[in-house]
């Protein structure tokens, strides 16, 4: 269930733990945190830092 | 039989790039564990995990480099090294390092209040690209067409402080021809090269830019390796512009994205890169390019 706003959220087959995924109804970035069932927290914004 | 290869693949989140790497690694029978740098704790002089190879994929430069400085201190080899990984970090660091190696890159000055950073514009000729000394991704860059434009963009830093506007890091813009070229280094052997499209003057994927494979003739092939030695080589994303008609080396990138840019070559980047880690998890040398 996405924590922004309570939508069911699909996972593929091969989805795995750490992976970011996108809440269908609000676009929000998930970060996946378990699999069985599957839970979500708002994925981190971006950093200045973050890149290649 | 002897024990399999150790190697912990250090992560702040699992794309598809590091999915590709574990999976090249693990069919190479090297036993892989992906390390989330969120959860690390590293005690100095404390040696821990037992890995033969660190292959550093942090989203973050600053952990990336902490923890691989620390891995070092281990004894623990990583890929890339902490010193070609500072270097790549730092966009002065990379520029002073091709320049010291004679590796043609776009001019390119700094300078540290906004009186200064204007004059360098104007030694430099405009338009002049103003870039953050660390970032990715195309953030924060700024194309300066004048004078106006450069005090304005100046100043603006200047008051919103900051140790990331605290250097002014300009380059002389160079009008490529609406592409630039990203060439992948891993060891001695550039494997493959893209060309990055787009109508703006930004071409990072990232952005949006489309991607294309770039044949790798022997001028980018030499220019290539020439800028991955120039930063202590390893594996390494080159950016290379197209200015009429010699290449110019822009940037080194030490944690290299690449899902655009397998089906575009035909090449099996993450089984190359794998193989490599697998070199250096056995304790070959680092071969560094030209």
């Amino acid at each position: 269930m996405c924590p922004e706003c309570d939508a069911q959220v699909p996972v593929d087959d091969g989805v795995e733990r750490g992976e970011v995924v996108t809440c269908p109804e609000c676009n929000a970035e998930l970060e996946v945190i378990g699999l069985d069932p599957p839970r979500f927290v708002l994925a981190p914004p971006e950093e200045v830092d973050w890149g290649e | 039989m002897s024990d399999p290869i150790r190697v912990g693949m250090l992560c702040s989140r699992i794309r598809v790039e590091e999915k590709l790497l574990r999976d090249a690694l693990a069919h190479r029978g090297i036993d892989v564990e992906i390390v989330d740098d969120r959860e690390l704790t590293l005690t100095l002089g404390n040696p821990s995990p037992g890995w033969d190879a660190v292959l550093e994929r942090s989203i973050s430069q600053t952990r990336g480099l902490a923890i691989t400085r620390v891995l070092e201190s281990w004894g623990v080899p990583t890929i890339n090294s902490y010193a070609v990984a500072a270097t790549c970090a730092s966009k002065l660091d990379t520029s002073a390092a091709l320049v010291a190696a004679g590796v043609p890159t776009p001019a390119t000055a700094i300078a540290f209040t906004p009186d200064a950073a204007v004059q360098a514009a104007e030694d430099l000729g405009y338009p002049v690209v103003l870039k953050p000394v660390t970032g990715s991704w195309g953030r924060l860059l700024a194309r300066i067409n004048d004078r106006d434009a450069a005090e304005a963009l100046f100043e603006h830093k200047a008051v919103l402080g900051g140790p990331e506007h605290s250097v002014f890091y300009l380059q002389r813009h160079v009008d490529k021809p609406g592409r630039d070229i990203r060439a992948f280094v891993v060891g001695d052997e550039v494997i493959c090269a893209i060309y990055r499209y787009s109508d703006h003057w930004v071409t990072n994927t990232a952005r949006g830019a489309h991607t294309r494979d770039c044949p790798v003739d022997a001028t980018l092939r030499q220019m290539s390796l020439r800028a991955a030695a120039a930063v202590g080589g390893g594996v390494l994303a080159i950016d290379l512009l197209e200015d009429r008609d010699q290449l110019l080396v822009s940037e080194v990138n030490a944690t290299m994205e690449y899902k655009n840019s397998i089906d575009v070559t035909g090449v099996d980047i993450p089984g190359l890169v794998a193989d490599h880690v697998r070199r250096v998890a056995r304790g070959a040398p680092v071969a560094v390019g030209a």
